[in-house]
């Protein structure tokens, strides 16, 4: 029965250009990923123009922007100190953009006939480049600050000088390995929760299609689950926007101050 | 063996690791909990610490799910 309606969760990940051909001559297309990045940077302005209006009595839009530039504000300042105020432009744009691609992309837009939504964060792509933004800023950080000095980063102080030679590679490897995981992070996440969503809301309408008692039961079953599996995505969502913005904020921390 | 049940059977136990993270971050959670009640007023400045714990534990489960997929999909 299954073998019939085969589910393919990867479908929704699919780049697919709207204008142009995306061919070896002529890699930039328009792609749905273009198209979705450019609603969020639309909803961002929109967003911060309707909380930037500066009223003394803050209507529930300037209480909103205001609370989340706070929140990053207080992050910053705890993790980097009195020096991180630079930083928080980048820490911030980074917090904001995963926060609302992960929240978008989790909106059932399929409702309308024909709208394919699409998680931006989805895409290794994407989420590298931010996590390799973020690494070329703790690098140009570390050697504009320190010069050669940066390398002292993988030599951690007060340990005998065997152990020494022992831990810097490994220090060394845990640093190099960082830049990966952290933009593994939140696209393996956005990944891992629109499959599980689309698995299970396919076991919906096989179950509704397969007209026993058996499939209505899986799929009330299945719709349920599926319900809280949304929640718990808008959730993900924003701790994965605010693992990325502490761990940026952390790893500049370490180039500023070099432990 | 098919290649195709094989990866089936490879994700399957790749799918292990991702319930073994879930012990990592009930175990990150439980400790916070159980340190927070205890200290109630250290238990908010700690929360960044919380995330990185969670932030590490839930990685390596991922991990183990793009290891699943992976298998499952390699050509």
């Amino acid at each position: 029965m299954a073998a019939e309606t085969k589910i393919d969760p990867m479908h929704q990940f699919f780049i697919d250009p709207i204008a142009g051909q995306l061919g070896p001559d002529n890699p930039f297309a328009f792609t749905n990923s273009s198209l979705w990045m450019l609603i969020l940077l639309a909803l961002i302005t929109a967003f911060m123009l309707a909380g930037m209006r500066r009223q003394l009595v803050p209507d529930r839009w300037q209480v909103a922007a205001e609370g989340i530039v706070g929140f990053i504000n207080s992050m910053v300042e705890t993790s980097i100190g009195p020096q991180g105020r630079p930083y928080l432009p980048w820490v911030f744009t980074a917090f904001i953009f995963i926060l609302f691609a992960n929240l978008v992309g989790a909106m059932p837009f399929a409702l309308v006939p024909g709208a394919h939504p699409f998680a931006v964060t989805s895409q290794f792509t994407v989420t590298g480049a931010m996590s390799l933004i973020s690494f070329a800023i703790v690098l140009g950080v570390g050697f504009w600050k320190h010069g050669l000095h940066f390398f002292s980063l993988f030599v951690p102080k007060g340990t005998p000088f065997a152990l020494k030679l022992l831990i810097t590679p490994v220090e060394f490897i845990s640093f190099a390995v960082k830049p990966f995981s952290l933009g593994l992070r939140p696209f393996i996440a956005m990944f891992a929760g629109h499959i599980l969503l689309d698995v299970f809301g396919n076991f919906v309408v096989q179950g509704i299609n397969s007209q026993s008692a058996m499939g209505y039961g899986v799929s009330i079953l299945a719709f349920v689950f599926v319900v809280f599996v949304n929640a718990l995505e808008l959730l993900i969502g924003a701790i994965q926007a605010y693992v990325f913005a502490l761990l940026t904020s952390l790893y500049i921390s370490d180039s500023v101050h070099l432990h | 063996m098919e290649l195709g049940s094989a990866q089936v059977i490879g994700a399957g136990l790749a799918a292990i690791g991702v319930g073994a993270a879930s012990l990592g971050v009930g175990v990150v959670f439980g400790s916070f909990l159980q340190g927070a009640l205890r200290n109630p007023a250290a238990a908010d400045g700690q929360q960044g610490r919380l995330f990185i714990g969670f932030a590490a534990a839930e990685l390596l489960g991922l991990m183990a799910f793009a290891v699943a997929m992976i298998i499952l999909y390699a050509r």
